[in-house]
């Protein structure tokens, strides 16, 4: 191991801390004290370390909206499964959308059936086709955090520059912020504290928490993902929660500053602006999308062909939405491991090695 | 084939000791199936076996193993179709080689003969396959194998991509030795003979152009000698297996599978360099599941355990060998693993494919 990150995975500190964390827990005086990782990557680190099993029985933690795969929503992987049929397109994703069921396909499907999909790793290698095809028309589907967009939006920048003539995106990149808002808002979740997501943070800044803590008085700390930074995360929320002083702090503070990566979003700004946007189990939520610019305009491929997509439905019995929400588990969901599972999976959440359901399935004990 | 005894029924296979029905008849093929993961082996098991039905083939061990006059061979096939053609420590020739000698040498054989068959498409440079021939020589020397027949096929620009190569292997099972993946016993020690992930994560760097901060070369490379040296030390394994595509936690659970035993590994123990753990946390994968080339995974009965790993270290694929589990018990066929902070976790099969994170 690296030392950087093995000064981050140390037994001796994770004993340490998981001792001050049963002594708080105690302390606490409470019966269920819940939080969630935003955060898909989280959620995965949070099973892989075996963490749910070391922490007092009164800690509750619950998996957040934070998988880009899983919160984008029928309607738009249906239009883009179109797109993908058409002639003359190349289609690209990144390898996770491949697999995720649209309501009657999915790109995978389509692939195999003979329609042009890549999966590439960046929307730069999606450019890159489009330089090598100046016969066909690429499309790429940009989905994703604050993470992701300000590389899309320097690659549309890139190729504004450069006259790219034949490179489109469909447009369905979402912000965290206002899906934090939109879960705080949830009837009946009542959520203590947050460990917000570090990547997405080393991007917005943790100034973009403030509210969770002013308007909603939950605890929220950005964390790293090694064992010992989501313990000492842990440890933090569960301070703020005894002390009764809900604020945001920042225990990635290796990587996450207050104010974030300001190139990063000034390009993400300059090609984007927020736009209300549909989720997967949350809904439409105001100003939690990105659409072009009118000056990018061109890049969007909506419109350009004549798609229309009307019976876009979440496939029947399946709690995506409820576990996106925090309000199932995927044990709740009668489809879990039995009709859904990641070779046959039945919703968004199962696909993806980040979505809750493929993490309570990949480390289920029975 | 790699693999478990689906003999219940076609579709049907248990998994952790029930039974779940499972669609054998995809209505396409898809590149999962190709993952080496699950749902290859629910093809497998469910969709090719019967049609070759057989107890040789039925065993699903790495190589058919069978009696001829005056011994008992091995044989074993596999193709290879890695892209890129050329990756940082070997290339698709030595990959062909490599592969199937080890494939051969995990059931204690000695590789002898092999077959190569070449599927090249229209307009592919000859400077290229020259390279990839001369790797494939000096491979099949280090091995001490003989390409003894061979084909060539050529198809139309755009039906296969570069070059596509199968190759077979024949070898010798000394007398005596019993080694199979249904073989293994409650107290058997796991060892795996070096760091594990390095071909996989030389592969995905290589073909998309991400470069870490260590680069990490692909680990590929003939294990034969290995095989030879234990079994001539006296030393008798349970099982090996070489864990290839779907990682080292796969094969655990073939093996697992295999003989209904839980498994239990120390992440303390698992031997990972930092450039596979630095690159597999940059893109979201677990060393586990990713892709090794000149590895093996051994199960040994503990009072051979620690001479077993000796004799790995000893031989130059095997320095950083190392002692990673054991067999718990028998009953539930599973693997747990002990994490570095105390936790325990369950450690499946590779379930579907593993993408690189979006966030």
């Amino acid at each position: 191991m690296s030392r950087l990150t093995e000064q981050f995975e140390n037994p001796e500190d994770a004993r340490l801390l998981l001792g001050r964390i049963t002594e708080l827990a105690r302390a606490s005086g409470r019966d269920k004290i819940q939080f969630m990782e935003v955060c898909g990557t989280h959620t995965v680190a949070i099973f892989r370390y075996g963490i749910r099993q070391l922490i007092p029985n009164n800690i509750r933690l619950l998996s957040g909206p934070g998988c880009p795969v899983c919160v984008t929503p029928n309607p738009s992987i249906d239009e883009f499964i179109e797109l993908a049929r058409k002639p003359r397109v190349i289609a690209t994703v990144f390898g996770d959308m491949m697999r995720v069921p649209g309501t009657r396909s999915s790109l995978e499907s389509e692939k195999a059936r003979g329609a042009d999909v890549r999966m590439v790793y960046s929307s730069l290698d999606a450019v890159k086709i489009a330089r090598e095809n100046s016969d066909k028309l690429i499309v790429f589907f940009a989905v994703g955090f604050e993470t992701t967009a300000p590389t899309i939006a320097a690659t549309l920048l890139a190729a504004e520059k450069e006259g790219v003539e034949n490179f489109f995106i469909l447009p369905a990149n979402k912000l965290i912020p206002p899906a934090i808002s939109a879960v705080l808002d949830t009837e009946g979740l009542a959520l203590d504290g947050l460990i917000c997501p570090g990547h997405v943070s080393a991007i917005i800044g943790s100034n973009a928490y403030e509210f969770v803590a002013s308007t909603y008085g939950v605890a929220a700390v950005v964390a790293g993902f090694q064992s010992t930074d989501i313990l000492h995360s842990i440890y933090l929320l569960l301070s703020q929660v005894v002390e009764g002083s809900p604020r945001v702090q920042t225990q990635y503070s290796r990587l996450v500053g207050e104010e974030g990566n300001p190139a990063a979003l000034k390009a993400m700004y300059d090609v984007f602006e927020p736009c209300d946007s549909a989720w997967r189990g949350l809904g439409t939520i105001p100003m939690s999308g990105l659409k072009l610019r009118s000056e990018f305009s061109k890049f969007d491929i909506s419109g350009k062909f004549e798609i229309t997509v009307t019976d876009s439905r979440e496939p029947e019995g399946c709690l995506c939405g409820e576990v996106l929400r925090g309000k199932a588990e995927p044990e709740d969901c009668p489809l879990f491991a039995t009709a859904c599972t990641p070779e046959e999976p039945v919703g968004a959440c199962m696909v993806t090695t980040e979505g809750t359901c493929q993490a309570h399935y990949q480390f289920r004990e029975s | 084939m790699h693999g478990y005894d689906g003999r219940d029924l076609p579709g049907t296979l248990p998994i952790q000791g029930e039974l779940r029905l499972r669609r054998s008849k995809p209505d396409f093929i898809t590149l999962a199936h190709g993952s080496g993961g699950r749902a290859a082996h629910d093809l497998i098991t469910g969709f090719f076996l019967p049609y070759f039905d057989n107890p040789i083939l039925k065993a699903l061990d790495d190589q058919g193993v069978f009696p001829v006059e005056g011994g008992r061979l091995a044989f074993t096939t596999d193709s290879y179709v890695v892209d890129p053609l050329f990756f940082r420590g070997g290339d698709i020739g030595k990959l062909s080689i490599c592969g199937t000698v080890n494939d051969v040498a995990m059931c204690g054989a000695r590789p002898l003969f092999l077959s190569v068959a070449f599927v090249i498409e229209e307009g592919f440079e000859i400077d290229k396959l020259e390279k990839i021939l001369v790797s494939m020589k000096e491979a099949s020397r280090e091995a001490e194998v003989a390409v003894v027949t061979a084909d060539t096929k050529v198809v139309e620009k755009g039906a296969c991509d570069g070059v596509f190569i199968n190759t077979s292997g024949v070898g010798i099972v000394p007398p005596g030795v019993e080694i199979s993946a249904n073989r293994v016993q409650v107290g058997d020690a796991v060892l795996v003979s070096g760091p594990i992930g390095e071909h996989g994560v030389a592969i995905i760097s290589e073909r998309e152009g991400i470069s870490f901060e260590t680069e990490v070369s692909s680990d590929c490379a003939p294990l034969a000698g290995m095989v030879d040296a234990i079994l001539t030390a006296g030393l008798r394994p349970h099982a090996m297996r070489d864990p290839t595509r779907g990682g080292v936690a796969t094969t655990l659970n073939e093996i697992a599978l295999a003989s209904g035993v839980e498994i239990e590994l120390e992440e303390e123990s698992l031997p990972v360099t930092a450039a596979v753990k630095n690159a597999c946390d940059l893109l979201g994968f677990d060393p586990l599941y990713v892709a090794n080339e000149g590895k093996l995974v051994a199960f040994v009965p503990e009072k051979e355990a620690d001479r077993t790993l000796d004799v790995m270290k000893a031989n130059k694929y095997g320095e950083s060998a190392a002692r990673i589990g054991r067999v718990t018990s028998s009953g539930k066929a599973r693997v747990f693993m002990k994490t570095r902070i105390g936790g325990r976790r369950f450690v499946d099969m590779l379930v579907g494919e593993q993408f690189p994170r979006i966030c």
